[in-house]
């Protein structure tokens, strides 16, 4: 059999939720200054502290150039071109729980349940189109616990508090770039408090979608794990298939108090770019959870499948004496799509651990690299690290790339770090024809093979899912 | 002089050059003349590399030259006398010895092999003018680094070593490197190794000062194997502690050519290694290693760029750190498998011990892969002594100290066992140990009394 047709065929799938919605939007006119900070901060009905805060932001964005040190190949963002928000408008009063048909429809025909009746057992959505949430699912059954489960903007309405003591406090705006820009435009997410001792009873997920055109989506999530608490998170987004690039760039704050523990995990499948790399999301996102209190805990596992430039680095600040982290990924490049992304675990406190585990698959003319920060600070008596980040190249056009660094400033600390760069053996494609597997099958075995270690971090419904999204990404790119 | 700031040096070296050029320039060889204006050029331009910058992430190298240093353009009188060669030989090791003087070579204390060509860069360009200008500054010039740019434009001392086709050098060759002198003084010795078709030749580097004073050697080796040559370049670094080494080897492998390169850094307050391989040629293999032995306030950077641009190439690293006091060591290791270049074996390991609270480690090895069918891995580990280990030594009557000894020399043992001369390998294991246990690991008996910081 052929080989290089069976992973021209793997890669050459089609990106199935490339389809657009026919909303209504009410958008606001393209570029970003002052005013339009302020536009979007009236538009929310924020009040005066979070206007101050979005344009101290701004302000410090300007001041700052991209940074270009990532091994991506960036075409030049005009600022100014980009719609920086736009809301579908909605025919029902979204305050009473009802949600306009044609919105229902979108999440429906994305596998995306809004209705409490039909929704999968166990599993809360915010589901959050282009810049507003737009309806966020038992909410009720989660308040009796103490849970708040709910948009971003309903969180600076309803928690000021909270949502004032913790924002910013794990990424704070001045943090990189992105960071500042969506600081200053960020328009809308999902807010989560877990109150002290309470289990939450089922996976909380937000579901990210844009549908607008030329716009930019800057969400921002924030959880908040009090002492002893658990929750289970999933994020999930899609965009549809449009020949220009549009940005995503978002910002995730986690913080976990004394015994808490929160399990954080990402499908993300943003449209990838046609086969010429046409189109295709950027994504550029701040991810960082702080473990804040003793025997903290907090898990990261993420799929990436899509987007045509994936560039960020969901990271721990393990602060807390006894706490934990861990990162598990698998990122697929295809075609043209570039990916420059890892984790940073920074050890402060004693006795912290972290392990990575990330593995990259590369196939088409993609370029996908790892890059980490292990970082065990003077004080961390007694930190331990496991990273292993393995690349697995599929065809001779594409790059895997392997950066990790490792900064060790206290001598009790135990650091290892391994990578490996390969192709699939051909005596383990030889092994699996001899027992009568085909190529292709032999292939998706070893991929998953491969996968598997990440996949099983995943809650149970996702993983099916994400597996199969894997398959998807490889279709055609096997050889 | 002391808290200059980088530009403040730069412009000094370029104004310094600019007065001298003619100087700098008078009786050398064409070859190397022509590329001086270039790389003054772009010293003045890009000034002297940044910490933060990716080559220089962890090391500010105005550690090295944020001092007074005086600067010789020509050969200085002093001859080193036969006493420092001895002190710097390894017992039963019999050698062809060619002894440096700060950057220049005194020929009449050194014994060169009958069918190798050792000698002066001005000497050599004249001898070999084809030779000579097909491989000087070939590799250094496309480097980033604007220490080897400082390096290009000052050179004018150093060794021209050329092993013709085919010969097989029957004893090591020593080069014997020695600063001397009561002032600070820095030095930019340039050398040039071409290693001929199939010759074969073992190199041992050492590097010393026979004072205490306050040296910065920028020292920048090209090293060209010839399709089938077979070189071993073994070097000790053993500069007193207020002295600073920036040394560049820069080697490109011809088809089936064998390198073994082994650095040892055993004193030295800062010292920046750059080892970089081209593999230019198919089937060639390059086992590069490096041990550092830091303690006290050193700085040990080990930078490593190995460029896989043809297929089928091997190649193997392995750094190892053993830190104490408040030292800082740094590994960063680069493979690049280019576009095609299939077949490719890269492995590279790095693995650090940090034994005092205050020692610092930074590793950063990486890798950019291009081709698939290939297969590359890279390792780093920092830690400590293995607990149990101690426990089951000191169960049976062994002393806690000397315990870590044997640990400590296990873990340098993978770096030892690699060297090809046994007598060396020896000689090496004695000064790994005298480090360890504090002790000033000079050739011989030590006469230098290094201030105890």
């Amino acid at each position: 059999m052929d080989n290089t047709n069976i992973i021209s065929e793997v890669t050459d799938s089609e990106y199935k939720y490339g389809f657009v919605s026919d909303i209504e939007h009410d958008t606001i006119g393209k570029g970003l200054n002052e005013d339009v900070i302020r536009l979007i901060s009236s538009k929310k009905e924020e009040p005066e502290w979070l206007l101050e805060f979005r344009l101290k932001a701004y302000r410090h964005w300007l001041t700052q150039k991209m940074p270009t040190w990532a091994h991506l190949d960036i075409p030049e963002i005009d600022y100014q071109d980009i719609i920086y928000y736009s809301a579908p408008k909605q025919n029902v009063k979204p305050e009473n729980g009802e949600i306009d048909p044609e919105l229902k429809k979108t999440f429906d025909k994305l596998g995306i349940p809004l209705d409490e009746q039909k929704a999968l057992s166990g599993v809360a959505f915010d589901a959050v189109m282009d810049s507003v949430s737009v309806k966020t699912t038992y909410k009720d059954a989660l308040a009796e616990r103490g849970i708040i489960f709910c948009s971003f903007s309903e969180a600076v309405r309803n928690h000021p508090d909270l949502v004032r003591q913790y924002l910013g406090s794990v990424v704070p705006p001045t943090d990189n770039y992105f960071a500042a820009l969506n600081s200053a435009v960020f328009s809308d997410g999902s807010f989560c408090y877990i109150p002290k001792g309470v289990r939450c009873p089922m996976e909380l997920s937000t579901y990210f979608r844009i549908n607008a055109a030329k716009t930019g989506q800057f969400e921002r999530t924030l959880i908040i794990c009090d002492d002893d608490s658990y929750v289970s998170y999933l994020e999930g987004c899609t965009a549809p298939r449009r020949d220009e690039n549009q940005l995503h760039a978002a910002i995730v704050e986690i913080v976990v108090m004394n015994n808490a523990e929160v399990k954080y995990s990402t499908v993300q499948n943003w449209y990838p770019g046609d086969k010429e790399g046409r189109g295709g999301i950027y994504n550029f996102v701040t991810k960082r959870g702080l473990c804040k209190g003793v025997n903290a805990r907090l898990s990261w596992s993420q799929v990436e499948t899509g987007s045509a430039i994936t560039w960020k680095y969901p990271g721990t600040v393990l602060l807390g004496d006894g706490s934990s982290s861990e990162f598990y990924s698998v990122a697929v490049t295809n075609n043209h799509q570039q990916a420059d992304t890892g984790s940073k675990m920074i050890h402060i406190g004693r006795n912290t651990s972290s392990r990575i585990v990330s593995k990259g698959i590369s196939a088409g003319q993609s370029q996908n690299s790892y890059r980490g920060l292990v970082k065990v600070s003077a004080n961390a008596d007694g930190a331990r690290n496991y990273s292993q980040c393995d690349s697995l190249l599929l065809g001779d056009k594409c790059g895997a790339h392997t950066f990790p660094y490792v900064e060790c400033l206290n001598n009790t600390a135990v650091l290892e770090h391994e990578a490996t760069t390969s192709k699939i053996g051909e005596d383990q494609i030889f092994y699996c024809n001899q027992r009568g597997i085909s190529t292709e099958d032999a292939v998706g075995l070893i991929v998953n093979g491969y996968a598997k270690e990440v996949l099983n971090t995943l809650p149970m419904e996702f993983a099916v899912e994400a597996q199969k999204l894997l398959q998807v990404s490889l279709e055609g790119s096997v050889g | 002089m002391e808290n200059v700031s980088s530009v403040g040096i730069k412009d000094k070296l370029t104004a310094l050059y600019r007065q001298y050029a003619a100087q700098i320039s008078d009786g050398m060889p064409e070859a190397m003349n022509r590329v001086r204006e270039t790389a003054i050029s772009q010293f003045d331009a890009l000034g002297l590399p940044r910490k933060g910058c990716e080559r220089y992430r962890f090391t500010e190298i105005m550690t090295a030259f944020g001092h007074a240093y005086g600067y010789s353009i020509s050969k200085l009188a002093a001859t080193t006398d036969s006493q420092t060669v001895f002190r710097c030989a390894v017992p039963d090791l019999d050698t062809y010895t060619i002894i440096i003087n700060n950057g220049w070579i005194d020929l009449k204390n050194s014994t060169i092999p009958a069918n190798v060509v050792a000698t002066e860069m001005a000497d050599g360009a004249n001898k070999y003018p084809e030779l000579f200008a097909a491989h000087y500054n070939r590799l250094a010039a496309q480097k980033y680094d604007t220490t080897i740019s400082l390096n290009i434009a000052f050179a004018r001392s150093g060794l021209f070593l050329y092993i013709p086709d085919n010969v097989v050098v029957d004893k090591p060759i020593q080069i014997v490197n020695v600063l001397s002198g009561n002032n600070p003084l820095m030095v930019n010795q340039r050398n040039l190794i071409v290693a001929g078709r199939g010759s074969q030749a073992k190199i041992v580097i050492c590097d010393h000062t026979l004072a205490n004073s306050q040296f910065l050697l920028n020292n920048v080796t090209e090293t060209v194997l010839q399709p089938n040559a077979q070189l071993d370049c073994y070097c000790i670094q053993n500069l007193n502690d207020r002295s600073s080494q920036i040394a560049s080897l820069l080697i490109e492998q011809n088809t089936d050519s064998q390198l073994i390169a082994n650095t040892l850094t055993l004193h030295g307050g800062f010292v920046r290694n750059n080892v970089e391989v081209l593999m230019a040629g198919q089937h060639a293999e390059a086992s590069i290693y490096g041990l550092s032995l830091p303690a006290g306030h050193q700085h040990i950077d080990n930078f490593t760029y190995v460029d896989h641009a043809v297929p089928n190439c091997t190649s193997y690293e392995l750094y190892k750190n053993v830190l104490n006091d408040e030292s800082v060591g740094v590994f960063s290791g680069y493979v690049l498998v280019r576009p095609d270049a299939q077949k490719t074996n890269a492995q590279q390991s790095n693995k650090n011990i940090c034994i005092s609270p205050s020692a610092r480690m930074y590793t950063k090895p990486q890798l950019e892969i291009y081709a698939d069918d290939v297969k590359c891995s890279h390792g780093a580990t920092v830690g400590q002594l293995d607990e149990s280990a101690l426990f089951y030594m000191r169960q049976r009557c062994i002393g806690e100290d000397e315990a870590k000894m044997m640990l400590m020399s296990a873990f340098a043992h993978e770096v030892v066992r690699t060297i090809r001369i046994p007598i060396l390998a020896e000689r090496y294991a004695e000064m790994i140990e005298n480090r360890l246990r504090g002790r000033h690991a000079a050739c011989g008996d030590c006469f230098m009394k290094c201030e105890k910081r």
